[in-house]
């Protein structure tokens, strides 16, 4: 291990280090939205880049997402690269016409002629004690958009790659950051920046040959952590970490299922019409003959997200996901 | 210290936040639209471009009649005429220069035809072969979609990128009376006057929104008096004058390729055909007003004044008319042929490169289609 270089970062950290590279490395990229300039959003994800580059290129815009991501698709038809932030998940809502009518359209209307690179990041997931309008799973939303894609990190290096891919790409694409992993710390050497991820890949987080749980951003550390529980039952779990919900990467889920023959999708957003129902079905269509038990999802609850005093009770965690683990027909091995 | 302690020292003052801001007078639309047909300012006009306007007025009106026509004959799924608003059309894409941008609404298929795209192109979204059949970057015409006032931002941006690369361009956006209640109208009106955005926003103010009349739809002064609350000069002209749109549209222009910053124009007009071939006017309006609207023809008073002046004479008007039979019956012999369409193209575009589902799904589409061929065959 050669951890000496490293130095603990946080996501954060992360993805302004990623937002700056891709602002030094192309003049098209331009940053924009709500408290981004001065202030450095509200989570400092872009701060010191209006400093650094100019309010042109980091720039505070007037109060309305629709106006946000609708001049955003004017810059990207001129050939920039714009980067959007929505501060939070709910407040991403009054730009949705922009988003399904125009942003996820534009290069199949024009039969490829006009293109939008546009990344929109958005905040997303409870678990910050956020009042209402501050902690929603709205993924199923984006998934559920064809021309986008939705990218999630759940990692401190992750967060850097995707990133840069995400701006890097020709297409749209929602870049969901897990704002209660934020925070997160990681040994990552911010002058050593690791390789950008291609988007659409999957990832084994941790090994195991009992079951596997498909997972993304904020579930990722609790089923690591339900992981590491369950070996006290017995259970040697595999976790496999989304990294991007479209593209969907058949391939490695897949692959980890089949070696394991169960498998549980975890995440935050509500189970009914959530991507969970979709990724089971995608797994029982292409693993049945492999699958000891059927597909099992841990979500959050089909409910609004709950305040912030009771969002514990919503949201999926350990205990819940090892409930789970326990529920996957375990007597047919005996 | 609390006021109690500093009795005496404290002086009640304004609020310190608070400075004027702009000035709303300069901003203020005249109190009636301009005119310069039936004025003394005709006389100033320049007889070419008042030849110029009639030519294209005469096609644009023939081009509305040809596309109607074709909806009848199952050519086109359906065709929103401007049949009455050719004026404003027109010289919304004379105004332009070839580097500026045109983002039209769904109506404006003849504004695009002006300014010079294949007609048999622009009308590719009201066919239904394609979404959009031109590229945008080649003609600097945005593509004509459906959603309203939904381009209004997408021309903001593109101007105000347009500006931060130093390049000498202007967008023209154009919205209807409807389209001024969206929320995007708003927004987009005031990210121009915050960006201080080379970008003019045309309202074709028609009377109605499909049946809806302005008086439902609004309770300002004028569609133009909007502009003031955004900082911005608003402009009251008359839509079927078509010399007096095309000077106020060109002061816009002028004023926005020079920095000054966005401008709001509201033209005055009216719908004279029915919301679509597939609508039915008579549910929502008298003969009366059609009929009035009538008698203020955008063509008729340019041929007054073209006439008064001896700047066009019998030959010079069936010219007109002849160049734009020309183009209808090319039109038609263009849309007399099926579009040659291929379903694998569903796919070619969604992403830059086709996800792995949808490569599945392609397969499958292909494994249909050849089964089709088959049957066919068999």
């Amino acid at each position: 291990m050669t951890t000496v270089a490293l130095k603990p970062a946080t996501m954060a950290q992360a993805l302004t280090r990623a937002l700056r590279d891709a602002m030094a490395a192309d003049p098209a990229v331009h940053v924009m939205g709500e408290d981004v300039g001065t202030l450095g959003g509200v989570f400092r994800v872009t701060d010191g880049l209006a400093k650094e580059f100019g309010e042109d290129r980091c720039t505070d815009t007037p109060l309305a997402e629709a106006g946000i991501l609708g001049s955003a698709v004017g810059m990207a038809m001129y050939g920039l690269r714009p980067v959007v932030e929505m501060q939070f998940d709910a407040f991403a809502y009054p730009a949705f016409e922009q988003l399904i009518s125009h942003v996820s359209r534009m290069r199949n209307r024009t039969r490829g002629a006009m293109p939008l690179p546009i990344t929109i990041r958005v905040p997303y997931g409870g678990g910050i004690g956020g009042v209402e309008h501050h902690s929603d799973s709205s993924e199923a939303y984006y998934m559920a958009t064809p021309g986008l894609h939705v990218v999630t990190p759940a990692t401190v290096a992750d967060a850097y790659g995707l990133l840069r891919a995400s701006i890097a790409s020709d297409d749209p694409v929602v870049f969901l950051e897990p704002k209660r992993l934020y925070w997160s710390k990681d040994t990552w050497n911010p002058d050593e920046p690791t390789p950008v991820d291609p988007i659409g890949r999957a990832v084994v987080r941790r090994p195991g040959r009992s079951a596997t749980l498909i997972t993304y951003g904020p579930s990722l550390p609790v089923c690591l952590e339900a992981a590491e529980a369950a070996r006290a039952e017995g259970w040697d779990l595999e976790v496999v970490d989304l990294r991007s919900l479209v593209p969907f990467d058949d391939e490695t889920v897949c692959a980890s299922v089949r070696r394991t023959g169960r498998a549980l999708v975890v995440h935050e957003s509500g189970g009914y019409g959530g991507p969970g129902g979709e990724i089971a079905a995608r797994v029982t269509e292409r693993c049945f003959h492999h699958l000891e038990a059927p597909v099992l999802r841990v979500a959050g609850f089909d409910i609004p997200y709950p305040p912030p005093m009771l969002e514990r009770h919503h949201l999926p965690g350990v205990d819940r996901v090892l409930d789970a683990v326990g529920r996957l027909q375990w007597e047919a091995d005996n | 210290m609390t006021v109690m302690e500093q009795r005496g020292a404290y002086r009640p003052t304004p609020p310190p936040a608070w400075q004027p801001r702009t000035d709303p007078a300069p901003l203020l639309p005249d109190a009636a639209p301009y005119r310069v047909l039936g004025t003394e300012a005709a006389a100033q006009a320049d007889p070419a471009l008042l030849r110029r306007l009639y030519a294209e007025l005469v096609r644009g009106r023939r081009f509305n009649a040809q596309a109607t026509a074709l909806t009848k004959q199952g050519r086109l799924a359906v065709y929103p005429s401007t049949t009455g608003q050719e004026a404003c059309e027109v010289a919304a894409a004379l105004v332009l220069q070839e580097q500026d941008w045109l983002f039209p609404s769904y109506r404006d298929t003849l504004a695009a035809v002006a300014r010079g795209l294949d007609p048999v192109q622009a009308l590719t979204l009201l066919r239904g072969d394609w979404h959009t059949g031109y590229d945008p970057r080649e003609h600097r015409i945005a593509p004509l979609t459906t959603p309203l006032a939904t381009q209004l931002p997408h021309a903001v941006g593109l101007a105000h990128a347009a500006r931060l690369k130093g390049d000498d361009v202007v967008a023209l956006a154009l919205v209807g009376d409807g389209g001024t209640s969206e929320g995007d109208f708003h927004e987009a009106l005031n990210f121009a006057a915050v960006w201080q955005a080379p970008v003019v926003f045309l309202v074709q103010n028609n009377g109605f929104a499909i049946s809806v009349p302005l008086a439902k739809q609004t309770a300002a002064p004028s569609l133009a008096h909007k502009a003031v609350g955004y900082g911005m000069p608003g402009r009251l002209v008359d839509g079927n004058d078509a010399v007096a749109v095309h000077e106020v549209l060109a002061d816009a222009v002028r004023h926005a390729r020079e920095g000054d910053g966005p401008t709001l124009v509201e033209a005055i007009t009216y719908r004279i055909d029915a919301h679509t071939n597939a609508d039915d006017a008579t549910r929502y309006r008298g003969d009366a007003e059609v009929e009035a609207w009538r008698a203020h023809d955008p063509i008729a008073l340019l041929e007054h004044e073209l006439t008064e002046r001896g700047l066009i004479d019998e030959d010079g008007i069936q010219a007109a008319r002849d160049a734009a039979e020309t183009m209808a019956a090319e039109l038609r012999a263009h849309m007399n042929q099926d579009p040659v369409l291929d379903p694998m193209d569903l796919f070619a575009d969604v992403y830059a490169e086709p996800t792995p589902q949808l490569r599945e799904q392609r397969e499958q589409l292909a494994a249909e289609l050849a089964a089709e061929r088959e049957g066919t065959h068999g």
